[in-house]
């Protein structure tokens, strides 16, 4: 148990070119750290510098006490699962287990009664004996976890661990990993591109993009109060709408396409005339308008999950598709004018040119 | 491709059928003359059948075969030829795997210049280099002995490449988990690469056994002493015996001796040889 400290750390590959560009974090002890990001952002590479798989050029990596940049994998205390799994295909389950603590020079007691209690909290017990091949994905998937488990490392790892699992599994197993963590109470660390497993597994949510953390914070604070409009799309199923706006010459209020007006509140103060990007989360727009404003969407494709209803539409006067979401099943058709409320409160505002929040100013991640 | 008509599948057999005639009707008559008596094989008719004295030609031919033509008996030179093949396929598959194993997991200065100097000597067989390397072993007293017979032979190039090519293949997680598992190079080597490549060394040990057992030219070249000659110079000394007719009937009882050590290798490895080539286990 250790709390894990990122400081400055930056990858430059032979290359020139920069992986990571000057990342900090900080996990407390016992806190469960997602890396969400699209592909390409760095998140498996920062990972893989904490294992100790690739070089950091430059920073800090500190686990507990100890500064291990220099160190090699096995010497920092971490177990890492991989997202194909990397089970040993010649060793049964049992050998795949103990084979860290077998090159540790363990003896034999011990290992046999680590590899059995971490078998026991896996549901492993029967299949000791078998070959991952002879394992289901889901099987697999534990015996990757009891191999990261009997180490009782400071920090695990996680590299996109459920990604090769089928939908129902990946939700059964999110669960377990949370579980599992809660109750070990180790620090762990998690990489995804699912912002559904970012959200519910995180204490602290790390959203990456380019190489840099865009913004880190509580999954709830993030999805509230994004500091950037790379984020504010990011995060959220489906993705915020942005539309684009002009602050109005009394600075007082917005200024949409479609004789739209949406007033400003007064803790976002940009200036007269200045161009923004309005944003509004999909679930924040209602079918019900009241005395604020509203947008007119003519309606374009519906899809029926039953719980909810999500409607993409268009619009008047605007290039952007907008996303409606709506609970339960809505009085909707195909191309028909839809009138949308549209609630100030909700409402998020970037800069255009560079797509940092105008609307939370001092959240924001470690750029 | 599936078909089913009649004449189709008598055609095909009957192309098979001819295909085992052409291969196997050689080994029928070395067997058929290995059973016959001294003088029947060289007047005609040539016999199809198997003769009577199968026991005794084979019996000659493991005790006393070659001691009439003034040499070993097979039982040495059969012995020889095992320590032989034995010798170059163990030391190729080790050194090469070896070799590949740097080349692709190590990074140092001049790697590939050293995978290309060894990728190059594939094009300089044992025959092309035999003068020189005659030399060396010579210089090196290395003439009549098995160390003289197996090693100029073991320095391998085209296995080095088919192992090169299989690590190749197998996925980086793998080292990856050993390294976070705390094993290093050789305990990697040992525990996880060696376990992985055991079809391809099955495969490569037949193949191998297989070259080493039909080496001809370099035997000869090397061995002066007749306690070091191999099977197949032996039969070919037994064939050029001077003034009198080589006693045909225990040439190829000798011959059908010489096959069955290759056969036996390619039957006791035929289930991992077959699966080294044609499947990759990951």
């Amino acid at each position: 148990m250790a709390e894990l400290h990122l400081n400055g750390v930056r990858k430059v590959y032979a290359g020139g070119v920069e992986a990571i560009r000057g990342v900090d974090l900080e996990a407390e002890d016992g806190e469960f750290v997602v890396i969400v990001g699209p592909s390409g952002c760095g998140k498996s590479t920062l990972l893989r510098m904490v294992a100790g798989l690739e070089r950091t050029s430059e920073g800090e990596i500190r686990i507990g006490e100890r500064v291990v940049n220099d160190l090699e994998p096995a010497q920092r205390d971490i177990a890492m699962v991989f997202q194909n799994y990397a089970l040993y295909p010649h060793m049964s389950v049992f050998r795949n287990m103990a084979y860290g603590l077998n090159n540790q020079g363990r003896p034999k007691e011990e290992i046999l009664e680590r590899v059995q209690r971490a078998a026991r909290m896996l549901q492993l017990e029967g299949l000791l004996e078998r070959k991952p091949r002879q394992l289901s994905g889901g099987q697999r998937q534990r015996v990757a976890m009891g191999r990261a488990l009997v180490r009782d490392p400071k920090v695990f790892l996680f590299d996109e661990p459920l990604s090769n699992l089928d939908a129902k599994l990946r939700v059964q197993m999110r669960v377990e990993i949370k579980a599992l963590q809660r109750g070990l109470g180790t620090t762990a660390m998690y990489v995804t591109h699912d912002q559904v497993e970012a959200m519910t597994l995180a204490d602290r949510l790390v959203v990456m993009n380019g190489g840099v953390a865009e913004q880190i914070g509580r999954p709830l604070d993030i999805y509230q109060r994004p500091a950037t409009r790379f984020v504010a799309g990011f995060i959220g199923s489906p993705s915020m709408n942005f539309l684009t706006a002009a602050v109005a010459a009394d600075g007082r209020s917005l200024e949409l396409p479609g004789e739209l007006r949406v007033p400003l509140s007064a803790r976002a103060g940009p200036t007269a005339g200045r161009q923004v990007t309005v944003g509004v989360r999909p679930e924040h727009l209602h079918l019900s308008p009241g005395s604020g404003p509203r947008l007119t969407l003519s309606v374009g494709l519906i899809e029926l999950l039953g719980a909810e209803t999500v409607v993409y539409g268009h619009p008047a006067g605007h290039e952007e598709a907008v996303t409606l979401r709506v609970q339960g099943v809505p009085e909707v058709t195909e191309g028909q004018d839809l009138e949308l409320g549209l609630d100030p409160a909700h409402v998020h505002l970037f800069d255009a040119r560079t797509g940092r929040s105008l609307s939370h100013p001092d959240d924001g991640g470690a750029v | 491709m599936v078909e089913n008509r009649r004449w189709l599948n008598l055609l095909t057999h009957a192309v098979l059928l001819l295909g085992l005639a052409v291969v196997a009707l050689p080994l029928w008559m070395t067997f058929v003359a290995s059973t016959l008596g001294p003088g029947e094989l060289i007047n005609p008719p040539i016999p199809l059948l198997p003769g009577s004295h199968l026991l005794a030609n084979y019996g000659e031919a493991l005790s006393s075969g070659m001691a009439r033509a003034g040499g070993v008996p097979v039982g040495t030179m059969l012995f020889n030829s095992l320590v032989m093949a034995l010798g170059i396929a163990v030391g190729k598959i080790a050194i090469s795997v070896i070799s590949a194993y740097a080349i692709v997991y190590f990074r140092f200065p001049f790697r590939m210049t050293v995978f290309w100097l060894i990728f190059v000597t594939l094009m300089l067989p044992v025959e092309v280099r035999i003068v020189p390397t005659f030399q060396v072993v010579s210089s090196l007293g290395m003439l009549n002995s098995y160390a003289g017979l197996t090693i100029p032979l073991i320095a391998s190039a085209t296995a080095t490449f088919l192992f090169r090519q299989f690590f190749l293949t197998v996925p980086d997680e793998y080292l990856e988990a050993a390294r976070i598992d705390g094993a290093g190079p050789i305990r990697f080597f040992r525990d996880i690469l060696l376990p992985l490549s055991r079809t391809n060394m099955a495969a490569l040990f037949v193949i191998l056994f297989i070259y080493g057992w039909n080496q001809y030219l370099w035997p000869l070249i090397v061995t002066t002493d007749e306690h070091l000659y191999t099977i197949v110079m032996g039969i070919k000394g037994m064939v050029t015996v001077s003034d009198e007719e080589p006693n045909w009937p225990i040439v190829m009882a000798t011959s059908m001796l010489a096959m069955l050590p290759p056969v036996a290798v390619v039957i006791a490895m035929q289930r991992l040889f077959v699966k080294g080539l044609v499947d990759t286990e990951k």
